[in-house]
């Protein structure tokens, strides 16, 4: 499932789809336009309409990959579906704190506590 | 203890350019000591900071060069990024944060530069950007 869907670990819990980012900085343009595009891919091409995107080895990233986590978040809404993310780092928490993006998406501390929201 | 530069880099505004630059730098701070903590804040504010510099300010046009110069003093980084572009004014930017502008998937950069850096500076024109942090090294 998800073959082409090389920068995420891609399992299925509960019906959830649960994409681990692989890479731990999401900073460059590069990185960032694959890494958008696999994620949407998500959506798109795999009709996922449960997704919990799990930070836990992303110890930074930029805003334009922000800006990509927000067209996600669109798409979904768009669909119908529901997107969550889980396993920030404090550093990482701390970008969307500073940006007020924790008002925009739904941020849980774990998969097992963000599954509860599914 | 006095300043010192230990990067000066002037090369054409192309983001894979950038890439290469960001991670000379980054070895260089490392190969300085900088600690694990403070690193990826510098590599947030320069990727920011450089991806303005062509994004915005030279408008990706390759004929137009970002100068980008690395200082050390003690335990004090600072990095000066120059573009060719008309320049900006930084209290003209919107603020992200505002209901309207949430879920805008741009415009955050200059917000994360401050977030994580101790000053963030523009002159007059707005096409010269330094920011500045005290960071730990392990010497």
């Amino acid at each position: 499932m998800a073959s082409d869907v090389t920068r995420f670990n891609i399992q299925t819990i509960d019906g959830v789809t649960i994409a681990k980012f692989i890479d731990n900085r999401i900073l460059d343009e590069a990185t960032i336009q694959v890494i958008g595009e696999q994620m949407y891919r998500l959506v798109d091409d795999h009709g996922f309409r449960k997704v919990l995107l799990d930070f836990e080895a992303v110890e930074h990233l930029s805003s334009a990959a922000l800006g990509k986590l927000i067209n996600m978040k669109k798409k979904m809404d768009a669909a119908g579906g529901q997107l969550g993310m889980c396993s920030l780092r404090p550093e990482l928490l701390k970008i969307f704190k500073v940006t007020k993006l924790t008002k925009v998406f739904d941020i849980s501390a774990s998969i097992e506590k963000a599954l509860k929201g599914f | 203890m006095s300043e010192l530069m230990i990067y000066n880099q002037t090369f054409a505004s192309d983001l894979h350019i950038s890439a290469d630059v960001q991670k000379e730098i980054q070895e260089l701070w490392q190969s300085r000591g900088m600690s694990d903590m403070d690193l990826p804040d510098l590599q947030l504010a320069l990727e920011e900071g450089l991806a303005n510099a062509i994004k915005h300010g030279n408008k990706m046009d390759p004929e137009k060069t970002v100068t980008v110069e690395c200082f050390l003093n003690g335990d004090i980084v600072r990095v000066v990024i120059q573009d060719e572009g008309p320049g900006f004014d930084p209290n003209d930017v919107p603020d992200p944060t505002l209901p309207e502008n949430l879920d805008k998937p741009s415009g955050r950069g200059v917000m994360l530069m401050k977030a994580f850096m101790d000053d963030v500076l523009y002159n007059e024109t707005g096409n010269q950007l330094t920011f500045i942090k005290r960071c730990t090294f392990n010497r």
